[in-house]
């Protein structure tokens, strides 16, 4: 059966108020918002309120670079840009020769150990205290790259403290190869090839058996490339930073290869935002090679340089915004109970549920668009006024910004609609917006700073998945990869929901609110 | 001096004549208890990760109920007086006790004491909600955490602040609806004084952040709960109720003024 037959069916049963209806109920209600002088005023009020808390917030935001204790400088460390335009980590032990033109590189790798710094999470890591321990991600193997320059392309094969053999190239991308970890007995065999701009990886047990893992195109691969050995070792959960130590043996360059071997530390200096576990080094000694590396490659972690991004700084001013329209959409549904206007309203447009969803949309499309337009405001001011701070800014594109643009109005659009539902089920303006403001608010201000260590983790994570506060993750726009082992807590910077899914979720609330609201009105007398 | 026992004697009858006296002076302790009992019964020591985090503090965490259970007091406050003007009952009231300041006073007395009921029966409960649930979570004297109960020092203090803070945030909501006049509008700007300073602080970095802390009214007042981290909290417990009872002095002072020198219209 098609759509068209349900309408001709569904019809007879529920016919529909004409269109002039709908129309006439929603311009009634216009009219009536639009006339009361101090709602026009609050949300005035709250327009400015909304900008100029931005301003403040972002001003109370400093970034500093600490290269040792007590050793600071006013701007936020080094933070690489990927190929992509995003964010990375970008920061190995590399053991490289150039390559021109197509190429085959083998190497064997024997042994992969690892060790971590026994300092806080705040201490600048030294070499001098550390215990052995390799971490899950822990990563050394064979990587072409078109420069050492920092966020460059690459394509690398590589054995990992706890995932078998990976195939990984620009940061976000990862494929599996062989399960098992790398010891003297069981060595693995490594093999990238170029041809032309594509790079294939295949791995070995026995190096007489080739299994291929995968392959990329790196576009705009220049003649000459580096190709050679890395190793790195990302930090623990708790942010302590690590390293790695990878023996390999059996290294065979066929191709066109110049300059000889040359090893370089990349990203593993203090100016860097990401915690290394330094010096690295690579040694040959005999037909051995030995890499010494800290550092990872991936998408950069927001918790490590401080979760700043242009849409946290509006959070607060739009919150104020939120709590403005409870108390304006409270005096718009409840206020008519109180002063017996209701009476003429229903009287005029008897259908109940017209009446407040016409309330609804009245009141929710203006709020969508007081959202929407003051965010787009206020977003590059926080950005402008956090650059000149020295933060560093996650790099976001348009389709990000669109994200929070819109994720703003419609949060404050679904939060005013639920407003709507509730005041006109209690009915009474004091309990409406007290109820508004513990269900909708209050949820999304118990963040981990507030509620203390032990509760902080849970507690929070499960307010903003299951309570409308988990609206806010539409704010949410910086990556988390699968390869990195990182807490993507709340307070790290990153929502337990997805950006919709959390707006879902305060929908659901919302919606549920109005149809409380909608069954009270119809059954109750006025 | 009569004047304000018998001003004081009209409004504990009008406030002991709403049904919606009663049934929000029993929604601050329910609501403070159940928010405190799941705090309690989801957080465990282990959750706290290095051990260079800071300690669990136990009174605080079984006092976490206040934040949410002070909106219930607020919502007292701003009915006691917020209503009166939306049915024109101030008119009443004014024509009745034509000392003004004697009409705030009477509900600043009537409403002390309704929420200091309010807050002990609260206070008590969750003392008795974090006996039962705090061994459960690994914070017992087994831990190196001291028991949670009224003969230990600290906690008392944190009990007892708290009551003094429901009684003050109820005397600051009071106040501020005096001077806003709407029920619905005061009570959005008094949880809004109180709430929003907690976002801001998690928005801001040092100084600007330690200010805050210090001069909010909220986030002053819970410092008497703290009976660990003496170093992490923002100011001594007494300092903080000292903040907040400038605060609803402030709050007095100018709902007062607005009731002294504006007409009463309704």
């Amino acid at each position: 059966m098609n759509s068209t037959d349900t309408a001709r069916q569904a019809s007879p049963i529920a016919p529909a108020p004409a269109s002039g209806v709908y129309r006439a109920a929603i311009r009634a209600e216009w009219v009536k918002f639009r006339t009361v002088r101090g709602w026009s005023l609050a949300l005035m009020l709250a327009a400015f309120l909304l900008v100029s808390f931005t301003f403040v917030v972002a001003n109370g935001h400093h970034q500093d670079t600490c290269t040792g204790i007590g050793d600071c400088q006013p701007g936020h460390p080094y933070v690489p840009t990927g190929p992509d335009g995003q964010a990375v980590t970008d920061s190995y032990e590399y053991y490289a020769q150039s390559l021109t033109g197509d190429g085959i590189f083998v190497a064997r790798i024997t042994m992969l150990t690892g060790a971590i710094s026994t300092g806080a999470a705040n201490q600048a890591p030294s070499s001098a205290g550390t215990r052995t321990g390799l971490t899950g991600w822990a990563k050394a193997g064979i990587l072409v790259t078109p420069s050492t320059e920092r966020g460059a392309a690459y394509a690398a094969v590589m054995a990992t403290g706890a995932h078998g053999i990976r195939f990984q190239y620009d940061y976000a991308n990862d494929q599996a190869g062989l399960p098992g970890a790398v010891t003297t007995v069981s060595p693995r065999w490594l093999r990238l090839s170029r041809t032309g701009d594509t790079i294939t990886a295949d791995d070995s047990s026995d190096g007489t058996t080739w299994r291929a893992i995968g392959s990329v195109h790196l576009s705009n691969l220049p003649a000459t490339i580096d190709i050679g050995l890395f190793a790195s070792s990302p930090v623990t959960g708790q942010g302590i930073a690590t390293r790695a130590t990878a023996q390999f043996d059996h290294l065979t360059l066929t191709g066109t290869a110049t300059g000889g071997w040359q090893a370089h530390s990349i990203g593993m200096s203090a100016r860097d935002y990401y915690p290394t576990l330094g010096p690295g080094s690579a040694r040959p000694s005999g037909s051995t090679v030995i890499v010494v590396g800290s550092g990872d490659l991936a998408p950069a972690v927001s918790g490590l340089i401080g979760s700043d991004t242009p849409a946290d700084t509006v959070l607060f001013g739009l919150i104020v915004a939120v709590i403005v329209f409870i108390v304006v959409t409270t005096g718009f549904v409840a206020g008519e109970h109180r002063r017996g206007l209701i009476r003429t309203t229903f009287a005029a447009t008897p259908q109940r549920t017209l009446v407040l969803m016409a309330k609804a949309v009245v009141i929710g499309s203006t709020a969508f668009a007081f959202g929407a337009v003051l965010t787009a405001i206020a977003l590059p001011i926080g950005r402008h006024v956090l650059t000149g701070n020295g933060n560093y800014i996650f790099p976001s594109d348009a389709l990000a910004s669109a994200q929070v643009i819109i994720g703003a109005g419609l949060l404050l659009a679904l939060t005013t609609i639920g407003t709507v539902g509730l005041a006109s089920l209690v009915r009474r303006s004091a309990a409406a917006v007290s109820l508004g403001i513990v269900v909708f608010v209050l949820p999304t201000l118990l963040g981990p700073g507030v509620l203390g260590p032990g509760t902080s983790g849970g507690v929070s994570e499960w307010l903003y998945r299951l309570t409308p506060a988990a609206g806010l993750s539409v704010f949410g726009t910086i990556a988390r990869a699968a390869f990195v082992d990182y807490p993507f807590t709340l307070a790290n910077g990153y929502y337990p929901l997805g950006p919709w899914a959390g707006l879902g979720v305060l929908a659901a609330w919302a919606g549920a609110a109005l149809v409380s609201g909608a069954i009270a009105t119809r059954r109750r007398d006025v | 001096m009569t004047g304000i026992l018998d001003a004081t004697r009209a409004e504990w009858v009008k406030q002991r004549s709403l049904p919606s006296t009663a049934w929000l002076s029993l929604g601050t302790p329910i609501a403070t208890i159940a928010v405190s009992t799941i705090m309690l019964s989801t957080t465990h020591t282990s959750a706290t990760g290095d051990p260079g985090a800071s300690r669990i503090d136990p009174a605080r965490l079984s006092l976490t109920g206040t934040l949410v259970g002070q909106a219930v007091i607020v919502a007292i406050a701003a009915l006691a007086i917020g209503e009166e003007y939306g049915t024109g009952m101030i008119r009443t009231t004014v024509a009745a006790i034509p000392r003004r300041s004697h009409i705030l006073a009477a509900k600043a007395l009537v409403l002390a004491g309704i929420s200091a009921v309010a807050g002990v029966t609260a206070v008590a409960g969750c003392l008795v909600a974090a006996r039962l649930l705090l061994p459960g979570a690994g914070i017992d004297p087994e831990h190196g955490y001291p028991p949670v109960g009224i003969g230990d020092g600290p906690t008392l203090r944190a009990a007892a602040g708290s009551v003094l803070y429901f009684v003050l945030i109820g005397l600051l909501a009071l106040g501020l609806t005096a001077a806003v006049r709407d029920t619905a509008a005061s009570i959005g700007v008094v949880l809004a004084v109180l709430y929003l300073p907690l976002l801001l602080i998690q928005a801001v970095s040092d100084p600007l952040r330690r200010h805050l802390e210090q001069i909010a009214p909220m986030t002053a007042g819970m410092a008497v709960q703290a009976t660990a981290n003496p170093q992490g909290q923002p100011l001594g417990p007494w300092a903080g109720i000292g903040v907040l009872t400038a605060w609803a002095a402030g709050a007095l002072l100018l709902g007062g003024l607005t009731l002294r020198c504006t007409d009463v219209k309704a």
